[in-house]
């Protein structure tokens, strides 16, 4: 506590006494390591032996090795399913639900972001369950007879990926449906009084009222989505630890793998310099569109 | 606005429709943990086996996951929002040189992945004998939300009346006791919606706790899950059960304190 003292004789040094206890939690456990992973990437390192200076060696390896080449593309599918989908859904969703006040919609409300509270462990097991070759939806398929499309969801590697994103949709799209009815729910009615007397349809007044006045929540929910899709560690892990094959393997999942289970810990601190990168780069990117309004 | 009957039905078959797809899975997982746990259980009858939470606590050692969760919890809560409201005062009401690199710095931490530094952390971590132990699983938690609470924090304090603050610093106040007496108080809304998010990460986290405990001394409640999955095959009833227990403690606080989460995680996305 600043004493009067201290108040006169200059107080410079106070901001620094409040700010000391995060910044050496926050300087020793995340900027430090974050220094340090840039330093491990430049070396060869099994995680327990001598490691060996190599340069650049493991990033170029990151964009040679098919493996992990796979592991980002996979990534960027997941991008579709758990944003470009929900972004779409939920636009479409709210568009309507904005036409009419309805009562009830707080309950509606809690619905509908409900899955975002929900660890994602157990919504990756409450999916497997679902997926699994004597599931729900196998069992659905079959009793409306279309038996014949039943498959190992979760085994296949054409549609394990898209079963997999689909969770990320089912996680997600309440939260875009939540953010885009907030955003709506602050245009001025007046507006659409004004697109109505211009003889404006549903569609041309969504394009012209409500889809302008939404982009700053369309680029937040872009964000959270983006980044979620290309964290995605702990669903991958529960649901197929990257299988079928490498069908469903994502950078986050190849980077516990290289460091705990192959020893390649260089290896894998430069995919997680890459991700960082990348994860910046988008989120530098959809917020400059964003901001250009 | 005219609003026709017409729209105001297709209202509820879009609210109803969602809802349901995202009642959905929740329900299954719901239904096969009041399920029989094996065939020969679920011909004594139709009921609902509330044992299977009994057993998953006991058997299937949620009980104690659940414990180690509470433990890293609390750690985490009370050590990420005790620094972030400092943090967040000092940048929210005082000048001084750096702030602006500081805080981009702070801002830096909620970006960044947690892939992009755990692995340096686990090798640096073990040097020091931290992992296996609950502060390993704990401290790059607590880390991690500081980012976001010092974020918060100092939202909150640019909101705050200056007038109050220079009221009270003219009556001599120092600037702790503003701090302490007026701001905190007052602020009560916001540290609780912080206080809830952090929870939430914390209790659901997945990544850090896996890694920061190979031998699973500290295994959480999420990992615990994933690790039972993993052991049995069968007992789908128990991992149901267990699912569920894992997810209660953060839906029960979301029903209760809804408004805090959503608009905790929404405005939180929001940066200037």
């Amino acid at each position: 506590m600043p004493g009067r003292s201290a108040r006169r004789s200059g107080r410079a040094w106070v901001p620094y006494a409040y700010l000391a206890p995060a910044l050496v939690v926050y300087g020793v456990f995340l900027l430090f390591p974050i220094g340090r992973a840039a330093q491990f990437s430049f070396f060869e390192w099994d995680g327990l032996g001598e490691s060996t200076f190599v340069g650049l060696d493991n990033y170029v390896t990151v964009f040679q090795d098919g493996r992990l080449l796979e592991a980002f593309g996979h990534a960027f599918v997941l991008i579709f399913f758990f944003s470009i989908l929900p972004l779409g859904i939920g636009l479409l969703a709210a568009g309507v639900l904005n036409r009419a006040q309805v009562r009830g919609l707080g309950f509606f409300r809690t619905v509908l972001f409900l899955p975002q509270v929900i660890a994602m462990v157990v919504v990756a097991v409450a999916w497997r369950q679902i997926y699994a070759p004597d599931g729900v939806l196998n069992g659905a398929l079959r009793a409306v007879g279309l038996g014949h499309l039943t498959r190992p969801w979760l085994g296949d590697y054409t549609f394990t990926l898209p079963a997999v994103g689909l969770v990320g949709t089912w996680v997600a799209t309440g939260l875009v449906i939540v953010l885009m009815l907030a955003g709506m729910s602050k245009i001025p009615r007046e507006h659409y009084e004004a697109a109505r007397l211009d003889g404006a349809g549903a569609l041309r007044e969504f394009l012209a009222v409500t889809l302008p006045a939404v982009r700053g929540e369309i680029t937040v929910a872009l964000t959270l989505t983006i980044i979620a899709a290309l964290k995605t560690f702990d669903l991958v892990y529960v649901t197929t630890r990257g299988g079928p094959g490498t069908s469903t393997t994502v950078p986050s999942y190849e980077i516990y793998r290289r460091a705990f289970e192959t020893g390649d810990v260089g290896l894998a601190t430069a995919v997680g310099v890459v991700l960082t990168l990348v994860v910046l780069v988008i989120t530098a990117v959809i917020n400059r569109i964003g901001d250009r309004s | 606005m005219k609003v026709s009957a017409f729209e105001r039905a297709t209202n509820y078959v879009v609210l109803v429709f969602f809802a349901l797809v995202v009642l959905g899975p929740i329900g299954v997982i719901v239904s096969l943990a009041f399920g029989p746990e094996s065939a020969s259980v679920a011909r004594e009858g139709f009921a609902l086996h509330i044992e299977n939470f009994a057993e998953a606590w006991v058997v299937g050692r949620f009980g104690e996951y659940m414990a180690w969760s509470v433990v890293v919890a609390v750690i985490v809560v009370v050590i990420a929002v005790t620094c972030s409201i400092l943090a967040g005062y000092a940048f929210g009401v005082m000048r001084f040189r750096g702030s602006g690199v500081l805080f981009a710095l702070f801002l830096l931490g909620i970006m960044v992945p947690t892939e992009a530094f755990i692995v340096p952390l686990f090798f640096d971590m073990r040097s020091l004998g931290l992992t296996n132990t609950v502060w390993g699983v704990a401290l790059p938690q607590a880390a991690m939300s500081i980012a976001f609470g010092t974020y918060w924090m100092r939202t909150y304090f640019r909101s705050a009346s200056l007038s109050i603050i220079e009221a009270a610093r003219l009556d001599g106040a120092g600037s702790f006791r503003i701090l302490w007496q007026i701001l905190v108080p007052v602020g009560r809304p916001a540290i609780l919606t912080l206080v809830l998010l952090t929870f939430m990460w914390t209790w659901n986290e997945f990544l850090i706790p896996l890694v920061m405990s190979p031998s699973g001394t500290v295994r959480t409640a999420p990992l615990g899950l994933a690790f039972f999955q993993g052991q049995y095959t069968q007992g789908t009833a128990l991992l149901a059960a267990g699912a569920v227990l894992v997810a209660l403690p953060v839906v029960v606080l979301y029903i209760f304190l809804q408004r805090h989460f959503i608009t905790g995680m929404i405005e939180g996305a929001v940066r200037e």
